[in-house]
């Protein structure tokens, strides 16, 4: 009876946390299409509903019902397979991910390396993608993106280890509740090399710009997901935001202290106390995602051989620094 | 299935013809080795119309309107160079208010070009608020052009022996108001990519040209002066008013791709420079020559020494030299956004061209893009194909 009591709870979470992330990613591309319509002096979506509200609706109701093309000489079963991998592999991330206090649908002490690890996995669809495309814009396209993911996931792994070393725990909420300790309530401050790494290997391993070479609209037409048209092409999309809030979601716990807020703010002004954490949580992810959409802005893409030496000389050697300052810190106070 | 199993070390790769960032459709076989590009080669001609044939069974006049679609960007200094090479073979004087019309009009149609030109080179390198902004400029521009010609794109607003309509106060107020505004924006372009490190790192020492391959491959306009090659038909052979107005021709200095924007950024700037002068300086007067409306085709024969041994030699046959005898021909070149326009036309003494040949800037431009991209990577042909600046329309004819 216990087990079918829990079970029952862990459906209805992921149920609602699926329904919930589903509407924020279609909130997210209305968002994106906002800020950066602002950014470039013009309105983005207006038509659908007041202010365009109603554009995601519409896109997904668009994205569905517009002909799914295989084309004849691809690898149809991968060729299938491969959005759901990226899919699958984006949602179960959030499993782990705390939103509030207790608001999890599983607390894992493993939690940071099984994020990590998942995240990783949406590479395979990717990289399927491109292969069984058989086209060779989605071929290079899937090439650069492995070899991008594995340079940047180290350097994402390594940022966060000094996370690690400070909270003494992979379980998120533990990372949260040490923040807590603090009275900068942050480990924004003792880890903002660590911060600044994690940031930009963030921007590489969701294909964002400055790093989005494995679509690179103007030189691989799109990239891996050329050959994807409809509901399979949605889901790629799907996938991306997704990766990003997870990211967002990942620098909001482990550098900026998750739902809490720097209890010395609290002490100044215990107004702030009152408010719910879920807020809290909520605002710093989309300050993340509003990073992501005004690099997108600003910035123009680098070349994969710069990308490549930036992973490897710059971010990977800081990281590495970071872990040894803080392990000195760590022994010594 | 022994024989199956092949060892693949290089890809082949179609860039082209449709793809985003080859600027129109030119296709670009690559041969690659990972990313690195082994070799590249060009292959144009998938807009090809035949100008050139068409034009000799029009008239003079009626070849205008074909100018305009060789380079739709800067469709103006098409024109240009195509009345300014009849004019040259009739002998027709413009009057002076007609020339610093067309002056005024070509550097709009350099800033319009150019605008596009920063726009997609942006968006190719993955800027893309830059594109935004740089339309948005250009709208303003267009609605010039619309104000006096009616037209937007492909206007045909030259006529030989002058311009086809007068200018009002109302566009000259406006047009100064924009040369005013101009500089700001083009700062704002800056301000965008100019000292962003991305930007700098995708551009500087990428795609060099030395100043000598430059002259080797017959390469002009910016993208020659961008080597610091101080060539400009505007200073050096001066048509319409370029001789009474005061500017400058930037030049580069490594011949990168960063060295050819820079120079472009700075022609903006000269640019609008110039339509200043011409609305200050702008004389009253007829817009168009008195004969221009009578004009009657040169009947002097090509000048050949009858003594020339070679032309003797080639052509031993009477007829064949006499035949050759009833032509003259002129060759008049204009400096367009993308570098010497020339138009070269060979006269029978009739109404229409006998023939026309045209030196598409572009054409040249094309020729150099396996020069860049050999040995560099797959994103630096995007660069180089950007920084060279081409117009498919000219290039294909």
């Amino acid at each position: 009876m216990k087990t079918l009591y829990i079970i029952l709870v862990a459906t209805l979470k992921t149920l609602i946390y699926f329904g919930i992330l589903m509407l924020h990613v279609a909130y997210a591309t209305y968002a994106e299409r906002k800020v950066i319509g602002h950014i470039q002096l013009r309105l983005g979506p207006m038509v659908v509903g007041p202010h365009g509200l109603l554009q995601p609706i519409a896109d997904v109701v668009k994205l569905i019902f517009k002909e799914d093309i295989i084309p004849i000489k691809v690898d149809k079963a991968i060729f299938r397979i491969a959005p759901l991998i990226s899919l699958s592999a984006a949602l179960s991330t959030f499993a782990v991910i705390p939103v509030n206090k207790n608001w999890v649908i599983a607390d894992i002490n493993v939690g940071l390396l099984y994020v990590i690890g998942i995240a990783g996995i949406g590479t395979y669809g990717i990289i399927f993608s491109g292969w069984s495309s058989n086209s060779k814009y989605a071929f290079l396209g899937s090439l650069r993106s492995a070899a991008q993911m594995i340079s940047y996931e180290v350097a994402l792994g390594l940022s966060l280890v000094g996370v690690i070393l400070m909270a003494e725990s992979f379980n998120l909420t533990e990372i949260v509740n040490k923040q807590g300790e603090y009275w900068y309530g942050m480990f924004l401050f003792p880890q903002i090399i660590g911060y600044f790494v994690f940031v930009v290997a963030m921007l590489a391993e969701t294909n964002r710009l400055p790093f989005d070479l494995p679509e690179a609209e103007t030189e691989l037409v799109a990239g891996y997901f050329v050959e994807y048209s409809g509901i399979r092409f949605s889901l790629f999309y799907l996938a991306e935001y997704l990766a990003m809030f997870c990211m967002s979601a990942l620098a909001t716990i482990c550098f900026w202290g998750g739902w809490t807020i720097p209890p010395v703010l609290i002490k100044a002004l215990p107004v702030l106390g009152f408010v719910p954490g879920i807020v809290w949580f909520l605002l710093k992810v989309y300050f993340h995602i509003f990073l992501f959409l005004w690099l997108r802005g600003t910035l123009p893409r680098y070349r994969y051989d710069q990308l490549m030496a930036i992973g490897w000389k710059v971010l990977i050697p800081l990281a590495l620094f970071n872990i040894v300052i803080t392990s000195i810190f760590k022994y010594y106070l | 299935m022994q024989n199956r199993v092949k060892t693949v070390k290089e890809l082949v790769v179609n860039m082209g013809p449709q793809h985003p960032a080859t600027h129109g459709v030119l296709r670009l076989v690559l041969e690659l080795e990972g990313e690195v590009i082994k070799k590249c080669t060009p292959y144009i001609g998938y807009l090809h119309r035949g100008v050139e044939k068409l034009s000799e069974d029009l008239t003079y006049v009626q070849s205008l309107p074909l100018t305009d679609r060789l380079d739709y960007l800067s469709s103006m200094v098409n024109n240009v160079g195509f009345c300014i090479a009849v004019e040259k073979l009739v002998g027709i004087n413009v009057p002076e208010r007609a020339k610093f019309i067309r002056t005024m009009m070509s550097e709009m149609a350099r800033i319009c070009s150019h605008l596009v030109w920063i726009a997609t080179h942006a968006l190719d390198i993955g800027a893309m608020t830059v594109f935004l902004y740089a339309m948005r400029d250009r709208e303003s521009l267009l609605e010039l052009f619309e104000m006096v010609t009616g037209a937007r794109l492909t206007v045909s607003y030259p006529r030989v022996g002058g311009v086809r309509c007068d200018v009002d106060n109302e566009f000259l107020d406006k047009l100064y108001k924009f040369t005013e505004e101009f500089p700001g924006k083009v700062e704002e372009y800056e301000t965008l990519i100019d000292r962003n490190r991305v930007w700098l790192k995708r551009t500087k020492g990428v795609g060099v040209i030395t100043a000598e391959e430059a002259i080797n491959w017959g390469l002009t306009g910016p993208t020659l002066r961008g080597s610091g090659v101080y060539y400009d038909v505007r200073k050096f052979f001066p048509y319409d008013a370029y001789d009474k107005v005061d500017f400058e021709v930037p030049i580069g200095k490594n011949g990168d791709i960063y060295d050819r924007y820079r120079c472009r950024m700075l022609e903006f700037r000269q640019s609008a420079k110039i339509i200043k002068q011409c609305i200050q300086k702008l004389p009253e007067g007829p817009i168009l020559a008195e004969n221009a409306l009578r004009i009657r085709m040169p009947e002097s024969p090509l000048k050949i020494d009858k003594k020339d041994i070679l032309f003797e030699i080639y052509t031993e046959d009477k007829q064949i030299q006499e035949f050759i005898q009833k032509f003259t021909e002129v060759y008049a070149s204009v400096e367009s956004p993308r570098g010497e326009l020339g138009f070269y036309i060979v006269c029978d003494s009739s109404s229409k061209p006998y023939r026309m040949r045209v030196r598409a800037p572009s054409f040249v431009h094309a020729g150099v893009l396996p020069k860049l991209c050999e040995g560099s990577l797959v994103a630096d042909v995007i660069a180089n194909i950007g920084s060279v600046d081409i117009v498919l329309g000219e290039c294909d004819r």
